[in-house]
C-alpha cells in the first residue's frame, strides 16, 4: 500500500514539474515572440499581414512542446502505467 | 456513460480494438478517418463538379478560398512545379481540420451512438491517436526521401547524406550520415507528436471539464441547489471557453502540419 502511495506522490511531483517547467518555457517564448512582433509591426505596419501568419505558425511551434508535455502529464495522471505495473 | 468519475476518463481514453498487443487495430480511429476522408473528397469533388466560370455561389467561393489559401502558402515557400505538392498540402490541411474538428463534438455523444451499435468504446478524435499522426508524418518522410532522390539524383543525395555538414572526407562519412539520419527522423517525430500532443491534451481538458457533471449531479441528488447551480454554470462556461480556444488550436495545428510538410519537401529540393 505504501508503495502505491509512493508512486502516486512521485508521479504527482513529476506532473507538476512537467507542466510547470513547460509552461515557463512556452510563456517566455511566446512573450519574446509577441514583443518582437509588436515591435516590428510598429516599425513597419505594412508587413503586419505577412508577419501575422508567421507569428501564428511560430506560436503553434512554441506551444507544441508544452502541450506535448501536458498530454504526457495528463496520461500519467489518469492511466499511470508505472502504477499499473505495481498493481498487476 | 461510465459509472463513476474515476472510471470516466480511462473509459474515454480506451480505443475500440481488434487484436492483441502490437498487432491490434483501432477500429474507431480507422472508421472515423475513412468517413472524414470520404467526406473531404466528396465535398471538394462536388464543388469541382458544379464549378462555374461565372459568378460563383457561396459554396464554390468558400472552396476556392481554401484552395487559393493553400496555394498561396506553397508559393511563398516552394518555387517549382506545384502540381503534386498543392493537392498534397490541400489534402493534409483539410483532412487534419476535419479530424481535429471531431474534438468539438460533445464527448459522450459518440460513445452513445456507438453504444447503440453494440460497441463499448468509441474515441471519435482520430488525431488524438498517435497511430494516425505517425501514419501521416511517416508518409511525409517517405515523400521527402523520394523528392530528395528525384531532385538530386541517387548520387547527389548520397553525396549530401554522407558529405553534407562536415565535408566529404571519407573519415567523416559516418558522423555525417549519423547526423543526417537524426535530422531526417526528427522531422516525422516532431510533426506527429506536435499534432498528437495538442489534440490529446485538448481532448483530456474536455474530459476533465465533463467531470463537473458528476459534481453537479451529486449536488442535485443531495438537494444542494447552490452546488448544482455553480457546477452546471461552471461546466457550461468552461466547455464553451475551451471549445472557442480549441477552434484556434484546431486550425493552427492543421496549418502547421501543412506548412511544415511544404517546408520539408521544399528543403528536399534544395541543393547544398
Amino acid at each position: 500500500m505504501e508503495y502505491i502511495a509512493l508512486v502516486q506522490a512521485y508521479t504527482a511531483l513529476g506532473l507538476g514539474i512537467i507542466i510547470g517547467l513547460g509552461a515557463i518555457g512556452a510563456c517566455i517564448g511566446i512573450g519574446i515572440m509577441g514583443s518582437k512582433f509588436l515591435e516590428s509591426a510598429a516599425r513597419q505596419p505594412e508587413l503586419i499581414p505577412t508577419l501575422q501568419g508567421r507569428m501564428f505558425l511560430l506560436a503553434g511551434l512554441i506551444d507544441a512542446a508544452f502541450l506535448i508535455g501536458v498530454a504526457i502529464a495528463m496520461f500519467f495522471a489518469f492511466a499511470n502505467p508505472l502504477l499499473a505495473r505495481l498493481e498487476g | 456513460m461510465a459509472g463513476s468519475s474515476t472510471e470516466y476518463i480511462p473509459h474515454h481514453l480506451t480505443h475500440l480494438k481488434v487484436g492483441e498487443g502490437f498487432w491490434s487495430l483501432h477500429v474507431d480511429t480507422l472508421v472515423m478517418t475513412a468517413i472524414l476522408g470520404i467526406a473531404f473528397l466528396w465535398i471538394f469533388w462536388s464543388a469541382a463538379r458544379k464549378a462555374t466560370t461565372g459568378v460563383p455561389g457561396r459554396f464554390q467561393a468558400f472552396i476556392e478560398l481554401v484552395v487559393e489559401f493553400v496555394d498561396g502558402q506553397i508559393k511563398e515557400v516552394f518555387h517549382g512545379d506545384r502540381s503534386f505538392l498543392a493537392p498534397l498540402a490541400l489534402t493534409i490541411f483539410v483532412l487534419v481540420i476535419f479530424m481535429n474538428t471531431m474534438d468539438l463534438i460533445p464527448i459522450d455523444i459518440p460513445g452513445m451512438v456507438a453504444g447503440t451499435a453494440g460497441a463499448h468504446y468509441w474515441r471519435v478524435l482520430p488525431t488524438a491517436d498517435a497511430n494516425t499522426t505517425f501514419a501521416m508524418s511517416l508518409t511525409v518522410l517517405v515523400l521527402v526521401i523520394l523528392y530528395s532522390f528525384k531532385a538530386k539524383g541517387a548520387g547527389g543525395y548520397m553525396h549530401e547524406l554522407f558529405g553534407s555538414p562536415f565535408g566529404s572526407h571519407p573519415l567523416l562519412w559516418i558522423p555525417n550520415f549519423a547526423l543526417n539520419v537524426v535530422e531526417l527522423l526528427s522531422k516525422p517525430v516532431s510533426l506527429a507528436m506536435r499534432l498528437f500532443g495538442n489534440m490529446y491534451a485538448g481532448e483530456l481538458v474536455f474530459m476533465l471539464i465533463a467531470l463537473l457533471g458528476f459534481a453537479w449531479a451529486g449536488a442535485l441528488a443531495d438537494g444542494n441547489i447552490f452546488g448544482f447551480a455553480v457546477g452546471f454554470v461552471g461546466q457550461v462556461l468552461l466547455t464553451a471557453g475551451w471549445a472557442i480556444f480549441h477552434v484556434l488550436i484546431i486550425l493552427l495545428q492543421a496549418f502547421i502540419f501543412m506548412v511544415l510538410t511544404i517546408v520539408y519537401i521544399s528543403m528536399a529540393h534544395e541543393h547544398h
